[in-house]
């Protein structure tokens, strides 16, 4: 057995535990702008802007030289195209599917930059073992499609 | 007859070029820069770029301190972002002949990864020498 269908069948057993959400709860609208999806997807998913809200993505824009720790620098021009996306589908603004429960534990000034440190994203993965988290496909909680093979298309139920 | 082979002979090494030009078009703006800063310059060494690929820099990011660190030992494999986890397609061009053919992206990724690794800007000289050792692998 391969370590990508083991470390699946451990995310599967992680997600049998909770009841089913509603239908559709787990998802959020998947980005299709090709500037976005090769910009931010260059090292890391292009997350969904839902699971934050604009103001949180303006300060991540204006803040890429320090992006983590990590020089993510981009000419004006297409941090200003990528910083319009974001912002219009940003969690505060469509509000559709997950987003809805995200935007929920965020405060009102609040500027989060974590998607990971979300009380629901906390929730829905706290039965997620430490063997998961720590299998060297995964590397860090934010590799969503390391376990979600629908991450990129906005699916987290296929877990 | 012999104007067309005076013709023909001055533009074959020119067709010859354009399979690897996006390459040589990296190399060459490398190239310019190398000497410009030091005039002593005498071209590229795929060793060099071997060695600067292999090296336990440590002096950047701790998950990174080599080019390794995500590329792992052989270039032509697939590799993943110490970082984020995302799978990485292969840095030789034997594997992935994408690779060093728009300026803009390779001044990006050396821009962003030799901090990470060197934890400071590559050179020219070492830019070049790097890309020299991926087109031969």
């Amino acid at each position: 057995m391969t370590m990508r269908t083991n470390l699946l069948r451990l995310c599967l057993f992680a997600a049998l535990v909770p009841a089913p959400a509603l239908a559709g709860d787990d998802w959020v609208p998947p980005v299709k702008d090709p500037l976005v999806l090769k910009e931010c997807g260059a090292c890391h998913m292009a997350f969904q802007p839902a699971f934050l809200p604009a103001r949180s993505w303006n300060r991540m824009m204006d803040e890429l030289a320090d992006h983590f720790g990590e020089d993510a620098s981009l000419p004006a021009d297409k941090v200003q195209a990528i910083r319009a996306t974001l912002t219009a589908n940003a969690g505060d603004v469509v509000g559709q599917g997950r987003a809805r429960k995200y935007m929920q534990w965020v405060a009102p000034n609040g500027t989060p930059q974590r998607i990971t440190e979300n009380p629901d994203f906390e929730r829905k993965h706290r039965k997620i073992s430490d063997r998961t988290w720590k299998d060297p496909k995964v590397v860090t909680r934010s590799n969503c499609p390391a376990c979600h093979r629908g991450a990129d298309q906005g699916y987290y139920e296929d877990d | 007859m012999k104007r067309i082979l005076a013709a023909a002979l001055v533009l074959a090494p020119v067709a010859a070029m354009a399979a690897g030009s996006a390459h040589d078009l990296v190399l060459s703006h490398y190239a310019v820069q190398a000497k410009q800063a030091d005039s002593a310059f005498a071209g590229f060494s795929a060793q060099r770029g071997e060695t600067l690929f292999r090296t336990q820099w440590a002096k950047g990011d701790a998950r990174t301190p080599s080019c390794t660190s995500c590329h792992t030992d052989n270039p032509r494999d697939p590799g993943r972002n110490a970082k984020t986890g995302r799978p990485i397609d292969p840095v030789a061009v034997s594997a992935n002949p994408k690779r060093f053919t728009d300026l803009d992206q390779v001044e990006k990724q050396f821009g962003r990864d030799c901090k990470s690794v060197l934890g400071r800007e590559c050179t020219p000289q070492e830019k070049g020498d790097y890309v020299t050792f991926m087109t031969g692998q």
